[in-house]
């Protein structure tokens, strides 16, 4: 083939487009619809109506909820591309008897006067560090467990946290009976009775200070230090070689997760906190491809579900339980609520998100089907123009057909290059266009380049060779039939003897 | 065995491992769990040449390139970059690792991977600036991956991985290069690709260690050949090292004494 007026390029981008409009459609129904479902369920059934009652307690709870979360977001990010998201979870776990032991020593320490003010404080900022610190421990001690036990990564870390959760939980048994210490607080929390206090004492609670102070922490060494993180949790050797020290990395990180996590046990315990850290980072991991970007989605993430689901506790347990015929229930846990959204979000990004996504992936199927058939109707004209053969819609359609699928899919194929100004139809006839006469060749030139390939290179018969080449004749590029045609060395004609064009 | 090179300017000192060296190593010995997996290597990298390291699996070569970078401890002995320890050297060291040591899901695109060769260059606290996404963009050029800049690094080839690896090692404009097996698993294009480039610096006047495993190519691709097998078997110009006196001698298993000490240094000394 000589001198290309013009490259086929610009026909298939039109007909490209064609499609993509279609899968566009396809997500703005299903993104529209579950919109309109939700809005319907909630005016149906009158399900809002409780949210009428939203007032200050509810704002507190929403504030120290979307603190926390958004707080722990941020570091489960580095955890999540670590692959060590369940090293959040062990902290959270370690940190129990680091609480005990510290609540115990200040009250060792304090000796009678336990009722002054400052006690409190003390006793507070104690517990704070002593979490963190066996936090920290329980990473140090699993590196070494896995280095001198010479067992794998895993079974350390669930070896090291349980046995000091344990520890934590006797400790608490044995001795905190004695002392107030109230267990379920560590691993439950209460946004409630922050929210409680705030209203009776007209003050900023301390466990909102301190979410915001952690916050505020790992958002500012995030920016200062995002490349030296990101090049220390993708290669540690490289980080090393370039003189960032990946180590030092590694422990600052589990350092402000310890603290990050410590911080919101007050608010949400030290079990949910796993999915506040985890959750919205991985849901992040799905929808892009940038690790900037993921820590951003996964900070709007963590908001969107801690004021959904405030809302949702609010609003779904009359919607569930009223049709059962149980009207007592109120309101349910506000964090529990919250984490199971972030599950939510994550199972519905599973299913839509944008390249790893089912539904992107079937519609990406679907896109692939149609540009199959499109370059199949375009084949066989191209073939019938060869043999000057008749061209009738209905003969093309009638043969494709027969050959294979769907008949809707064909004419919707043969519609789509209609538009495309590949084909053009005279009365019954279908023309190739000049465009439409390029890529109808490099297709039928894949095919036939592919037969050739194939008869030298597979020990098959002749008339085997069609049905292999129909499959690949869609998946090859021009590099791809330039590199063919190298390797055939000039070829003209395939194995049956017609011209490549 | 060993070559030095009296033609050189820098070495001034009459010393057993001269400065003008790239990469010396003096009876290094290293070990996993006190058993040592390389023997008393004592080696000196001529200056400006393509060098193979070559031996069969389990000889150490990874190990040899991260011993020398400081990756692993090493048991003893010690290794000099142009005459000064590692670590005052790392600038001028670019090392690429083996494709499959980084998970390729990771939330970067083909740019920021490269980039990542400048991090050095631009500092602590500071980020990837205009400036420095131009110079990674030129060297992925080098490789012929501009193309591919914005592409998450699992929608990569496997031979188009192995040159964003090269692209960020020339990103880093080191005087040394170590790479680990850069031609696993590429085609044959990519191979061509990458020995163009090697071949290119070279030029430049830097040098190159590369672990390779394809036996048929080290006489095209190589000056320099370096035979391993747990010890090091010899060393020197490929045409007077590569016969097949020393590959038999490099492939034809383990000395089956030294794994025996090897084994009673693991098990805390021989019983006597």
């Amino acid at each position: 083939m000589t001198g290309r007026p013009k490259s086929a390029l610009t026909v298939v981008q039109r007909a490209r487009r064609k499609s993509d409009r279609l899968s566009t459609w396809c997500y703005m129904f299903l993104a529209v619809s579950l919109l309109f479902s939700v809005i319907g369920i909630a005016v149906i059934s009158e399900a809002w109506r409780p949210l009428m009652k939203w007032d200050a307690i509810d704002n507190t709870m929403v504030l120290a909820s979307v603190l926390v979360a958004v707080a722990c977001s941020v570091p489960g990010c580095f955890l999540v591309v670590r692959k060590q998201s369940m090293m959040g979870d062990a902290i959270s776990h370690a940190a129990l008897p680091g609480v005990v032991i510290a609540f115990l020593l200040a009250y060792m320490f304090a000796g009678e006067d336990h009722d002054a003010e400052s006690f409190e404080t003390i006793k507070r900022s104690m517990m704070f560090g002593g979490a963190v610190f066996v936090g920290v421990l329980c990473t140090l001690l699993t590196e070494s467990v896995q280095r001198l036990g010479r067992v794998e990564g895993n079974a350390a870390l669930g070896v090291v946290f349980t046995s000091l959760f344990a520890i934590g939980l006797l400790l608490m048994r044995a001795k905190a009976d004695d002392v107030h210490i109230d267990p379920d607080c560590v691993l439950y929390g209460s946004v409630e009775n922050i929210a409680l206090e705030a209203y009776l004492t007209g003050q900023i609670p301390s466990a909102i200070w301190v979410n915001a102070i952690a916050l505020a922490i790992n958002v500012f060494l995030v920016v200062l230090l995002f490349k030296e993180l990101r090049i220390s949790a993708f290669d540690p050797t490289l980080a090393t070689t370039v003189g960032i020290n990946s180590r030092m990395l590694h422990y600052g990180l589990m350092t402000v997760t310890a603290i990050t996590l410590v911080a919101a046990f007050e608010t949400v315990g030290s079990i949910l906190v796993v999915a506040m850290l985890i959750a919205p980072a991985a849901t992040a991991y799905l929808l892009t491809d940038r690790l900037s970007w993921m820590i951003v989605l996964a900070m709007i993430i963590a908001a969107a579900a801690a004021v959904v689901g405030h809302a949702s506790a609010i609003v779904v347990p009359d919607l569930v339980l009223r049709p059962l015929g149980i009207n007592s229930v109120e309101s349910v846990s506000s964090t529990g609520m919250t984490a199971t959204v972030i599950g939510g979000f994550f199972l519905i990004a599973i299913f839509f998100a944008p390249r790893h996504g089912t539904v992107s992936r079937a519609l990406n199927r679907v896109k692939l089907a149609i540009r199959i058939a499109e370059e199949d109707v375009l084949g066989e004209l191209f073939r019938r123009v060869e043999r000057r053969d008749t061209t009738a819609t209905s003969a093309v359609l009638e043969r494709l057909g027969q050959l294979h699928r769907r008949s809707w899919l064909n004419r919707f194929a043969l519609r789509n290059l209609v538009s495309a100004d590949a084909v053009r139809r005279d009365d019954d006839a279908l023309h190739l266009t000049e465009e439409g006469v390029l890529w109808a060749g490099d297709v039928v030139s894949s095919h036939r380049l592919w037969e050739s390939y194939m008869s030298k290179h597979f020990a098959l018969d002749d008339d085997h060779l069609h049905e292999a080449a129909e499959r690949v004749e869609h998946f090859l590029d021009d590099e791809m039939r330039s590199r063919l045609r190298d390797e055939l060395g000039d070829v003209d004609v395939d194995p049956h003897g017609r011209d490549i064009p | 065995m060993s070559s030095t090179h009296r033609d050189s300017p820098a070495s001034t000192e009459p010393n057993e491992h001269p400065a003008s060296s790239p990469l010396s190593i003096h009876d290094m010995t290293v070990a996993y769990h006190r058993r040592p997996v390389l023997w008393d290597i004592d080696y000196d990298a001529p200056l400006g040449k393509l060098i193979a390291i070559v031996g069969p699996n389990g000889a150490g070569k990874s190990t040899l390139i991260k011993a020398a970078l400081e990756l692993i401890p090493k048991v003893a002995g010690e290794v000099l970059v142009f005459g000064k320890p590692y670590r005052k050297q790392r600038h001028v060291v670019g090392y690429v690792p083996q494709r499959e040591s980084v998970d390729w899901d990771f939330p970067v695109n083909a740019l920021d991977v490269v980039a990542m060769g400048l991090y050095r260059q631009i500092g602590w606290f500071r980020p990837v600036g205009k400036r420095h996404r131009a110079l990674a963009l030129e060297s992925l050029e080098k490789v012929g991956m501009a193309a591919f800049a914005d592409r998450q690094i699992s929608q990569l080839s496997g031979g188009q991985q192995q040159r964003v690896f090269l692209a960020r090692a020339l990103a880093q404009d080191a005087e040394l290069y170590l790479m680990d097996e850069p031609f696993s698993g590429v085609d044959a294009a990519t191979e061509r690709a990458i020995i163009d480039i090697l071949r290119e610096l070279r030029e430049a006047g830097r040098t190159v260690m590369v672990v390779h495993h394809d036996l048929q190519t080290v006489e095209e691709y190589f000056d320099e050949v370096l035979l391993l097998n747990m010890r090091m078997v010899a060393t020197g110009p490929t045409s007077e090292v590569f016969t097949p006196e020393n590959l038999r001698k490099t492939y034809g298993g383990k000395l089956a004494l030294l794994d025996r000490v090897g084994h009673q240094m693991q098990q805390g000394g021989a019983r006597k």
